[in-house]
This record gives C-alpha cells, structure tokens and sequence, in this order.
C-alpha cells in the first residue's frame, strides 16, 4: 500500500533551535490568551444543560450522524487552512520563517488537554448557544488533522520538480493556474494520503469532544461520544457495546465510500513514471468510472473545477522570472523581523505574567517527574508494541495472499476511536482490582498499534524478492536472517508507523491515564492524568503547565529519537 | 584457490531429468512454463541457456538451484536429489540484489555467517575474494556508491566466497551497459581459463548470443511456451574468442537462424490461420515497427536484410529485435526466414504511405490477422453504447494463456488498436469504445 508516503511529522529539519523556541512560546501565549478568556465567562454559561442525550440505541443512527458531520466540518476547515497556511509558508520565505516552526509545535501539543478552554472559549462567543459547542467540537477535531495535511501541502510545494516549473512558466501560466495546474495536482497524493492518516486519528478527538466537563457543569453534543459518556456515568455496558457497533459500521462506511476510493484515485497524481504496484480499483470508483451518468457527474463537476483553476487571476504577483531576479530587500527583512519580535515579547510577557502569579519551580518538578513516568509509558509501550507486531507484520507481508486481507482491517483498526473501547478494559481493572498504574497503561495504545502493524505489513510485502532469493540461495536463516536480511530492510515503513503511534500515544495519554466507571475513578501517575485533573478541577494555570511540558517532551521525543531514526533510515536503509 | 577445470571432465555435476513446471489455474489446464526439460552438467564446463525473455530459462535456474521446486521430475546434485536451496550452489542475480544495507565487505561475508565460518577465516576468504574479483578498496562502500559494473563485480565475489561448486549466473550481464559488461565478461572468463575460479561449472541463463557464444562451452537454445530445450551446441572455440572470427560470425548466425525457426507463435506459421485467440502479442510500440520498416526498406538493406548484421548497426539485442520481426511477420509486413527478415509487399506499401494512409493499412491488418483485436472491436460494433470492459477480453485471454501473458497481450492490442483508431480506451475506467474524434 501507500506507506511509503512520508509522514509530515518526519520531515524535514534538525535539532531544536532559537526558532523553535520563539514559536512554542508564541503559541502558549496564544493559548493562554484564550484560556484567560474562557476564565473570565467561566460561571454564567448554563444554556447547554437543555442538550439531551437518550441512551435508546434507536437514537444511534441520528447521532452517529451528527458525529461524522463534524467530522466533515472539521476537514473542510484543515483543508483551508491547509491551501492558505501551507502555501503561504511555502511561497513566502518571511512568512516560511514563521510559519513552519509554529506548524512543528502546533502538531507536538496535545491539543486534548485544551478541549475545556476552547469549548468555554466558543460558547463564549455564542452564547446560549448549541453553536458554540459544536464549533468547539470541530474546532477540536480540525487541530487533529490540520498540521499534517498543512505540513504535507508545504513539503510538496516546496519538492515540484523544476523542469515542470520551468514548462509552465514558457507556456505563460499565471501564478493561479500554475497553482491549480501543476502545484496542486502534484501535492495530491501526499495530501489524500495525510488527511486519510488525520481523519483516521480524528475520529478518537470528536469521541472525546463531545461530553466535556469542567469542574462541576458537563457539556454535551448529541453525538456516540456522548452516548458513551452518558453510558459509562450510568454503568450500562450494553449501551456501550451498541455505540461500539455504530462507531464500526460508521467508519467502515468511512472506509469504503471515502478513504479507499480517494486513495486510488490519487495514485494517477503520482509522479514517478514507474507503474506502483497497484491494487484493484475499490468498488466505489469502479462504479464511478465506470457509470455513465456518474461518470457524466464526475466530469461536470471536474470541468467546473478546471474551469476555475484556469482562470488567469496573479493576484499581483509577479511572474517567476521577475522574481527571481529581485533581491530580497534587507529593510523588509529587518521590519519583519522587529515585528516578529514583538510578538515574540508579548507572548513572552504574556506567559510569565500568568506563570508569576499561579506557578512556582515545585509545581514544574512534579509536572515533568509525572511526565517521565508518562514518558516511561510512552516508551515501553512502543517496544512492547514493536516486539509483537513487527514479527507478526513481517510474517503476514511476506504471504501476499494474507497482507491483502489483513492489511485493510489493520487499516480500519487505527482508524476506529481506541476511547469507545477503554470501558470494557476499565471494566475488568476494577473487577479484578489491578493496579491502574500499570493495566490503565494498554489503553495508550490501543488505538495506535496498528500504525506499526500496517507500515510493517506494507514494508515486507514491499521487500524485494530478489533479496530473498539471495539470502535462500546463501542459506542465511535464523537470527542472522532477522538483524541482516529483513529488519534494515522494514526499517523505514516501522519508523514511519512508530512515529504515528508515539505522538498518538501521548495523546491518548490524557484520556487514558484517567477513567470511570460510574463513581468508581481509577487514576494512574503521570502527566495526562495530571493535566486531566486539573482540567477537573478548573485549575487552568496547571493544565497550561501541564500541556506544556508534554508539548516538550513530544518535541524533545519527535527531534531526538525519531528524526535522526527516519533520517537515518531513509539515507541508509532505502533501496537503489 | 582448487580449480577443478579440465579434470575428470565426464562426472556428471548436476541432472535435471524430465523436469516439468507448470502454474496450477483454475477451471482451465495448467499453465505450463517448462516441459520435459533434460540438463546434464559435467566438472569444467561452461554452459549457457540461451533463449527469449518468457521462455522459462530463469525459470529453470530457480529449480536447479533449489529456490524452487518443479511440479515434475527430478533435479540430482552430485547424485542426490535436490530439496531446498542446496549447499554449493551459488547464484549471480541479473538485478545484482544486493542488500543496500551492508557494505561490500558485509555482503560477500553473509553467505560465510550464514555457514557460521569463524571472523578471522570469514575476513580472509572475503579478503582473497574481494581481490580476485577486482574490488580491493571498495570494501567499506555500500552498494547505492558503486556503479552497476562494480555492483555486479561485487555479486560475483559474494557468490565465489562461498566457494560453490556450481556458479549459475541469471543474466549478469543484461543490466550493464555495452563497455562494463564487455570488461566484466572478459575478466571472468580469463579467471575461469586461468583456473582461478573457485568452481567447478558454471550455467548461465542469457538471451545474448554473442555472450554466450563468446563465454560458454555449450549452448542450449530454448524454445517459450512452454519451454523447453530446441537444440544443444557445442562450441569448441579456444580462449579467447575473436567476435570477428568468420568461426564465430558463422556460429552467431546459425543460432539466429535456430531462434527464427523455432521461435513462437507455435510452429512456425508466417500464414493467417495460425493466429487464434490464443496467440500471445508482445508489446512491441508503432513506432518501432514503422521504424524498422523504413529501415529495411532504405538502404544497404533495400528490402532484406540479416538478423545479426541488423542488430548490431542498430545496436538491439536479439531479444529486442526478435518480437519486433515477429511482430511484422503476424501482420504480414515482413517474413522471417533463417535469419533474415524481409519486407512483403503491404510492408512496403506501408512505407510509401503518408500517415493517415498508414493507419488504415495497420488498421486492415490488424483486423485481418490479429484475431483478439478483430473480436475488441466487433463486440464494440455490436454493443448498443460501443463500450467494453477491458476485463471481458483479458478474462478471455487467461483462458488460453497465463495472466502475464494475457496482460501482455492485452496491452500490445490496445496500443495497437490505439494507433490504427480501431477503438479508443480509458486507462482508468478499463473500457473500450468507440468514441472517435476525441
């Protein structure tokens, strides 16, 4: 399958720098800001008491929905700020400058620690309105996908091959048609295969977006997240396991209507000459192909597209030529920069005027002694993660027959909301009174194992088959087949599926660390209970504390263990 | 280094006796790739399968060297028969696999570790292998620095240290370009003149018949679909041979004549009712066929001309002109015979003519002697919308022939059908049809 397209996460740059710093403290100031402001309309807000969820499972079909249009809300808002964002941070070196490294934290914070400040944050902009949550709801969703589809949109940008450049520019496209042309039709297949990647991981965000409490008010949305909640509050495991039903048939739905379809359909954007080894069509665009009328639909609405992309708008930019030309002028250059620079001071002063009345050193130990153990988790969970898939995705990448059966339900298996399935375990944790510390730990990755299983499967069934010959022809077998022969040559589709599932590991670290069932709590040590804790109590200053160190912790994690790997991987362990 | 050339050449190394192999399909007959195959493989020799691409000699390799298991017959190694990858045989590949992972050292020392030979004897004999072979200094690069050349050079040491007793090489040379695989042709065969080579035999599977002429004791010329051994030749020429031998010249020709004469489709049938269903195409493109036909037509050639004379002023190998010729020949364009190939008279219609003129020549015959396109279009014609699924006509093929070829097949007719404006096709949607001005 596709997974050779890189994640966004991997791409790109080096060591933490001065960059880096400037933009983690911008987007704390900014989130601060919103957090003080959400403080401030903390009490008044009442209205969404009136928002009843039923825990009849015929209500089901009407909620689930509701959950897959936020959904596709959200997607519509990362896709514009994935054309705006992303192109400006590629076709503006000023703006580049900025842009990139906020994108990098942006995409480190786990951004479900902040659910509480940004629902308070849109009622207050709505209030007494249903409104207001919702927009928080998808707004929660679209920091799910929109950094990678961003970042993915950026890196293409930035790679069109310059003879194609060149070909446009002689044949007088504008900037517009260029655009829509050759820059967007080549971003394609990276794009598609992104926002499949965080749609797939945003279903666990408007599962656990859609009951929200702070302190002593619990918001809801009609939604199967809030079934759950609903559920789980009055100990009905058979209203669970029916939402558990929905939330399959949804993203099966999902599967085979979007995902898979859009997939193939973006291979012909693909630029490399050589045929990929494809699959068949899937069913949906065979059909719609390959009917007539559809088809008619199809090129209509394609028609109308091209149409537009064809238009010979510049926004008064210049030609490429022109612009190339011309220097960059140092005096913008040092305005910008001044500017950047009081911004980088407000945020500055911002946080430490919150950080000076709220916070002292011991409250940052404990934040980061509970991120080691979280880390910890982190951690070993990968290794005991890799240790059981790897071999078993070698195994079934190597029989054809097997991977393309399995690697689908491995697919769909990421996509489905790991949360749904947490009360089941919670269950069993209180029943047999284990210690939470550790048997809460599985719930992280849950969900996210089956990245490493899917880019396993798809780098042994990618594995060369005249490599094996060689090593059966030298008789290589055994342990020395498993360090020399396979594993440098999966190394790079593991990396790609552990980067996946550590980042979504810290995530699910602030709804895993935590749970109930009822009035039961069970609570293990480490940040995300930390951060959920506070989130309960209205203790914003410890959840921006909170939020933060993990943020550096992922950022420290990504830099200093998974870019060197992929870069690593990728200069030495890649074919020809 | 033990050399073993020349001594006690009659013991019988390898046999491959009645071996058959063939691809289980389903609701239909077996696919059969190779079918009553007969090898034997004495001490000292050099022995070359010579065939087109498809005609199952790689096939064969596989099975001698116990990667793959025949569905009948038997494969005996020194008197036993073979099950597994059996121990002292080693293989060259033609796509060099090496693993990008390790260096050169690495990968020559891999088959010694997989036969646990202790650090300090594994260091010396890649050592002494690495030398021989012409790679000293390059032992700590990793394959992606080295040029194809040297990658293959590296190939060879890996398969030498080991010292196998047989050596079987799947076309080695067939990825380089002219001057590298010439060097490395030449420097293999003086180690193996010389007695430097570690080996007992060497069998190699090509489809150039300068090289193996140039390198091999023996020669056995396959025959595709299903495979199967045509003729044998032995070449009794002393190292090193002069390519400009009259000897040598007359030797290439007469296996071009062989390979003309036996190739496929079938026996040999330059008339139409040969050509069924059934027959596979190669995807050979238009313009190669218009340019050949031009070719020949003009002069020296003035309408005739010989196979290896025309290969090598045009620089193609005779696995590249052959289904070109052929080609030609099933839409009667063009006759082979005995190792030449000769413009008919629609062949010369057909460069007289002007491009639209062109079209409609290729057009009447390939509706005259290609059947599979002949039934591509009819069943347009007869379809209310004058559009078919792809799928119809390759499920169609697969019932004659293995999918590989149906795919082939299919791909050449659409090219061809494409160029004639017989019919148009969608990539995407897989369907024919019939829409014109498009």
């Amino acid at each position: 399958m596709s997974a050779t397209i890189h994640p966004a996460l991997a791409m790109g740059r080096r060591l933490p720098n001065v960059w880096d710093a400037a933009a983690m403290i911008c987007v704390f100031g900014a989130l601060i800001a919103v957090a003080e402001v959400a403080r401030s309309t903390f009490a008044p807000i009442s209205a969404p008491g009136a928002v009843h969820v039923s825990l009849d499972p015929t209500n089901l079909p009407v909620y689930a929905i509701r959950t897959t249009l936020r959904m596709f809300a959200a997607l519509v808002a990362s896709l514009l700020f994935t054309f705006t964002y992303g192109t400006a941070a590629a076709k503006s070196r000023r703006a580049g400058l900025v842009l990139i490294p906020v994108l990098d934290i942006l995409q480190s914070v786990p951004i479900l620690g902040f659910l509480t400040f940004t629902v308070v944050f849109f009622m207050n902009l709505f209030p007494g309105q249903v409104m207001g949550l919702e927009l928080a709801s998808i707004f929660a969703i679209f920091t799910s996908q929109a950094w990678n589809m961003a970042f993915s949109m950026f890196q293409s940008l930035r790679t069109v091959p310059a003879d194609l450049m060149e070909a446009a520019d002689s044949f007088h496209l504008s900037a517009w048609q260029r655009f829509w042309r050759l820059e967007v039709p080549f971003a394609v297949p990276g794009l598609v295969w992104n926002t499949m990647m965080s749609m797939s991981g945003g279903w666990f965000f408007v599962v656990a977006s859609e009951a929200v409490s702070v302190g002593n008010n619990t918001w809801t949305l009609p939604g199967i997240g809030s079934y759950v909640a609903l559920a789980l509050d009055q100990r009905n495991i058979v209203a669970v396991a029916w939402a558990i039903l929905a939330m399959l048939v949804v993203i099966l739905l999902y599967d085979q209507i979007l995902f898979r379809p859009l997939v193939a359909w973006s291979a012909k954007f693909r630029f490399e000459t050589t045929a990929a080894a494809t699959a068949v069509d899937p069913w949906l665009l065979r059909l719609l192909r390959r009917t007539r009328w559809l088809a008619e639909l199809g090129e209509a609405v394609g028609g109308a597209a091209g149409a537009l992309g064809g238009l010979r708008l510049s926004f008064g930019l210049q030609r490429r030529q022109a612009a190339a030309d011309r220097r960059p002028s140092r005096l913008l250059d040092a305005i910008w920069l001044a500017v950047l620079f009081l911004i980088v001071a407000w945020a500055m002063q911002r946080v430490a005027s919150f950080v000076a009345g709220k916070l002292s050193w011991s409250d940052l130990r404990v934040a980061v002694v509970l991120g080691i153990f979280t880390l910890i988790r982190v951690a070993v969970l990968m290794v005991i993660a890799s240790l059981i898939w790897v071999p078993i995705g070698v195994w079934i990448g190597l029989r054809p027959l097997w991977a393309r059966r399995v690697q689908p339900l491995a697919q769909f298996l990421a996509a489905f909301p790991a949360n749904l399935l947490f009360p089941p375990f919670v269950l069993g944790i209180v029943y047999f009174k284990l210690n939470p510390d550790i048997w809460l730990t599985p719930l992280m990755v849950l969900g996210t194992q089956w990245y490493i299983l899917f880019n396993v499967i798809a780098g042994a069934a990618a594995y060369p088959g005249d490599l094996r010959e060689a090593a059966d022809n030298f008789h290589v077998g055994g342990l020395l087949w498993w360090r020399k022969v396979i594993l440098p040559g999966i190394f790079p589709y593991f990396v790609t599926g552990a980067i996946t599932a550590s980042g979504g590991s810290w995530n699910a670290a602030i709804v895993a660390e935590v749970a109930s069932w009822g009035n039961t709590k069970l609570q293990a040590h480490g940040l995300g209970a930390y951060i959920a804790d506070a989130t309960d109590k209205g203790d914003m200053a410890r959840v921006v504390l909170g939020v933060v160190v993990m943020s550096a912790f992922v950022v420290m994690f990504n830099r200093l263990l998974w870019r060197p790997l992929y870069a690593y991987s990728q200069r030495r362990l890649t074919l020809g | 280094m033990d050399a073993a050339v020349g001594t006690e050449a009659s013991a019988a190394l390898l046999e491959v006796r009645d071996c058959r192999q063939a691809y289980h399909k389903d609701a239909n007959a077996d696919l059969v790739v190779l079918e009553g195959v007969n090898l034997t493989l004495r001490e000292g020799e050099m022995v070359a399968l010579l065939g087109r691409s498809g005609s199952g000699k790689s096939t064969l390799l596989r099975i001698v060297s116990g990667l793959l298991q025949p569905t009948a017959g038997e494969v005996l190694w020194c008197g036993r028969p073979v099950s597994g990858p059996a121990d002292g045989v080693a293989m060259v590949f033609q796509s060099f696999a090496l693993f990008p992972w390790l260096t050169v050292r690495e990968n020559v020392e891999l088959g010694l570790e997989a036969r646990r030979v202790p650090k300090a004897e594994r260091e010396k004999r890649a050592e002494e292998a690495i030398d021989l072979i012409g790679l000293g200094g390059f032992e700590n690069a990793y394959p992606k620095e080295l040029s194809g050349g040297m990658r293959q050079r590296v190939g060879l040491a890996r398969a030498l240290v080991v010292h196998p007793d047989l050596l079987l090489m799947d076309e080695p040379f067939s990825a380089l370009d002219v001057l590298t695989a010439e060097t490395l042709r030449t420097d293999l065969i003086d180690l193996w003149v010389e007695g430097r080579l570690p080996l007992k035999s060497v069998l190699m599977v090509t489809h150039n018949i300068e090289e193996a002429v140039l390198m091999c004791d023996r020669i056995l010329v396959f025959s595709s679909n299903p495979g199967r051994v045509a003729s044998e030749l032995p070449v009794n020429l002393p190292h090193p041979r002069n390519r400009l031998d009259p000897v040598f010249r007359q030797l290439v020709d007469d296996i071009y004549g062989l390979m003309t004469r036996r190739a496929p489709p079938g026996p040999r049938a330059p008339v139409t009712p040969a050509m069924t269903i059934g027959t596979p195409l190669q995807r050979v493109g238009t313009n190669l066929m218009s340019g050949l036909m031009e070719t020949l037509e003009g002069p020296p050639y003035n309408g005739r001309a010989d196979l290896p004379a025309l290969a090598e002023s045009l620089q193609y190998e005779v696995d590249e002109l052959l289904p070109l010729g052929e080609a030609l020949q099933m839409l009667q364009f063009a006759v082979l015979e005995e190792g030449d190939i000769s413009l008919t008279e629609d062949g010369r219609k057909f460069v007289a003519a002007d491009t639209e003129e062109r079209k409609q020549l290729f057009a009447t015959a390939l509706r005259a002697h290609v059947p599979i396109i002949n039934m591509i279009r009819q069943v347009l014609d007869q379809r209310w919308n004058h559009r078919a699924s792809a799928e119809r006509f390759r499920d169609e093929l697969e019932d004659h022939m293995s999918p590989d070829y149906a795919e082939d097949t299919l791909r050449a007719a659409i090219g061809w059908g494409r160029y004639a404006e017989l019919f148009s096709y969608d990539e995407e949607a897989g369907q024919f049809s019939l829409e014109e001005a498009e």
